[in-house]
């Protein structure tokens, strides 16, 4: 049994179809994708940084492909107000496979350059063909089967010296009322010394069907440039998505990754950050509050390629009940790159017997002179705190639910953005209480997801 | 309001407490002296409700209700208090977070509304004044990073912030220099008042300077071996445990 034959063939068998429907670009790196396929197989679990994930299962559903690029009634504008308070972001929305741009884009104009692909292969072309697939890797078959059937995608592009002045912010919403893949698709180019905050939330409305969301990210940051891009997902049980974020960092950039996963069924997000220039920097966080049978899989990578540039990373896990958990970071100093300082931590918070976490940190440097280290820990709540609460008359589970927040609050302290972080605080603080529906932000009364 | 009755308990299976019979009434103020490893720690310990510990005998009553039989949170909204001789450090959970919480879980176990955000900040305010707590350390996480003084402080300012029936403290002495001693002492003779009492656990007469004992225990391999007025304490510090120690040893 091989999961990605029956997409091969779909591909195969109505190739024109597809191509006639997306850009002339997309289809330019089709062959190549294709040819990354044949033979090709997905991870099972126990291989190599996959050791908890059977990404062979999760594909092995059938999903409905939207190759006929149907619309989908649902505005999610109609229905969809987000209130992080004082963002005041600039929205964009793309329902299951298609992108749409909210009245507050419009704040954006003479700044931001927010597109679907189809436009921006008219506009930008010369970006769109420098930068389309300039880093993502078709070895990866899920990388490789996104670009095989991708028909559409979000350009989002800084020019030169622009400081955008409001976040832009970006909601994937499932609503489809079928078994739906989309192969979502984003480039993100911010020029030299352009900056930009991108906030990123993953939602599913239907809770009764699977959809698996195969996704791609590219981010350019030029010389100078600043980058702050969280990415988070309140799904649910069903929603299964497979995310891989490439980022390709030039001199004295600063690029902040934020993932964070609130409620999900199953998740693999995969970094691979490549630091290409000096005195650049990176920060990789990551955030899971994981319970039920909740799947979220990690897997970093960051690869420092020049002198004196420096990335710092912490993921953190709180799981519960039969939750699963993973990470596997990697941080890479090639040769002839002196002064690199890296530092990657993880650490997880069990909170029940039946919760489980796979952890592996991997430094691997090819240069003296460098300051590198990892952690991981995997521990239970202090049961010396959690008494010392309830001698104040903080009941247990109130207790438990404090120290589980304390836990998190520096991964979130991390966030760059006063609003957003705000508004993290009290997400998880509704998350532990359990009354986090499947989307605090959503006025669709959906079912709350446990 | 307290009633010990033979009071057993053990860590481990080591048996820690092997009989423990000791009463408590309003406005009284009882010192539990004694050596190294008698059990002073222990017996706060299972009062509170420590997981750790198994009651295997006896019986506590407060006021009526079977202390046991309670949680500890519950031991807590029913007025018990514990200072601890170490203070536990809670990273990320913020003071006022932490004690915003502890009252109106008290408050809700009483059928009460949530206190408000200006008269919960008013009410740590007139508190923390009581022990001359700084407001930064208010606003720090959990006992994190505060010194030793500062920590025995900050049970003070809890105690006086959740006005305990029954106030326990655990070598509140222990670690501090006169000048904390005296705003400590001081903070809990304040709180002090005909309707709640204070058990104070110490090794050393000094504390008992400022806190006035009305009784003085005793105890001594998990029992109260002797029980007396606070000239009990000034003939401890004079003469040790060793004259109480050979009396019992050889009565055994």
């Amino acid at each position: 049994m091989n999961a990605l034959k029956q997409y091969i063939d779909l591909y195969d068998e109505h190739r024109d179809l597809i191509e006639q429907q997306s850009p002339a670009l997309l289809n330019t790196l089709r062959r190549s994708a294709r040819e990354h396929l044949e033979g090709a197989r997905l991870p099972r679990k126990g291989s190599e940084d996959y050791e908890a994930t059977d990404l062979e299962a999760v594909f092995a559903h059938d999903y409905g492909v939207n190759v006929n690029r149907l619309p989908f009634e649902a505005d999610p504008g109609e229905t969809f107000h987000c209130d992080v308070p004082n963002l005041s972001t600039c929205l964009y929305y793309s329902s299951n496979d298609a992108f749409h741009s909210s009245p507050t884009a419009e704040r954006n104009i003479g700044q931001v350059v927010v597109e679907p692909f189809s436009m921006a292969a008219v506009d930008y072309p010369e970006l769109m063909n420098a930068y389309y697939g300039s880093q993502a890797r078709l070895s990866d078959p899920t990388v490789a089967l996104n670009t095989l059937l991708v028909q559409d995608g979000l350009f989002i592009y800084v020019p030169d010296g622009v400081v955008a002045e409001r976040p832009l912010q970006l909601v994937n919403i499932f609503n489809a009322a079928l078994d739906m893949m989309v192969q979502r698709r984003v480039l993100i180019v911010v020029g030299k010394n352009a900056a930009i905050k991108l906030l990123v939330c993953d939602h599913t409305q239907s809770p009764d069907y699977h959809y698996l969301n195969n996704q791609v990210v590219e981010i350019v940051a030029m010389q100078g440039a600043t980058v702050d891009y969280y990415d988070m997902e309140e799904s649910t049980p069903l929603t299964r998505r497979v995310s891989s974020i490439y980022v390709d960092q030039h001199e004295g950039s600063n690029v902040l990754i934020d993932g964070i996963t609130l409620i999900n069924g199953f998740t693999r997000n995969n970094y691979h950050v490549e630091v290409n220039g000096e005195h650049a920097e990176t920060h990789l966080l990551g955030m899971t509050i994981a319970s039920g049978e909740q799947h979220v899989d990690s897997r970093t990578f960051i690869s420092h390629n020049a002198p004196r540039c420096n990335s710092n990373e912490m993921f953190k896990y709180v799981l519960n009940d039969h939750a699963v958990g993973a990470f596997a970071g990697k941080i890479l100093v090639q040769p002839d790159c002196p002064r690199v300082e890296a530092y990657q931590g993880n650490r997880n918070l069990c909170g029940a017997p039946t919760a489980k976490m796979y952890t592996k940190p991997q430094l691997e440097i090819y240069t003296d002179d460098v300051m590198c280290s990892h952690g991981s820990a995997v521990g239970q709540l202090d049961e010396e705190a959690l008494f010392y609460m309830r001698t104040r008359g903080i009941g247990i589970d109130e207790a438990r639910r404090l120290l589980m927040q304390a836990f998190v609050a520096d991964v979130i302290d991390g966030v760059r953005l006063d609003a957003l972080k705000d508004r993290l605080h009290y997400l998880v603080e509704k998350r532990f209480a359990g009354t986090l529906s499947n989307c605090a932000c959503c006025s669709q009364a959906c079912r709350p997801a446990k | 309001m307290l009633v010990i009755k033979d009071l057993q308990a053990s860590i481990e299976d080591k048996q820690i407490l092997k009989g423990i019979n000791l009463t408590v009434k309003p406005g009284e103020v009882h010192a539990i002296m004694g050596p190294n490893g008698s059990g002073k720690s222990t017996l706060s310990a299972v009062l509170t409700g420590n997981p750790a510990y198994t009651v295997t005998g006896g019986s506590v009553e407060f006021y009526g209700k079977d202390l046991l039989a309670l949680s500890p949170e519950d031991r807590a909204h029913e007025g018990l208090f514990l200072s601890f001789q170490y203070p536990v450090e809670i990273p990320g959970v913020s003071m006022v977070n932490f004690m915003r919480t502890a009252l109106n879980e008290k408050r809700k176990y009483y059928g009460q509304e949530p206190l408000s955000a200006a008269d919960f900040l008013k009410l740590m305010r007139e508190k923390r004044s009581i022990v001359q707590l700084d407001n930064k350390l208010a606003s720090r996480a959990v006992n994190e990073g505060f010194s030793g003084g500062e920590k025995k402080r900050n049970e003070i300012f809890q105690m006086a912030m959740l006005e305990p029936r029954l106030s326990i403290l655990d070598e509140t002495d222990s670690g501090l220099d006169i000048d904390a001693l005296r705003i400590v002492a001081s903070g809990v003779n304040t709180l002090k008042s005909k309707d709640n009492a204070t058990i104070v656990i110490t090794h050393y007469q000094r504390l008992l300077d400022y806190i006035k004992p009305d009784f003085v225990h005793v105890l001594y391999k998990g029992r109260i071996v002797m029980s007396a007025g606070p000239e009990l304490a000034l003939e401890l510090e004079e003469k040790g445990y060793d004259w109480i120690k050979e009396q019992v040893d050889s009565q055994q």
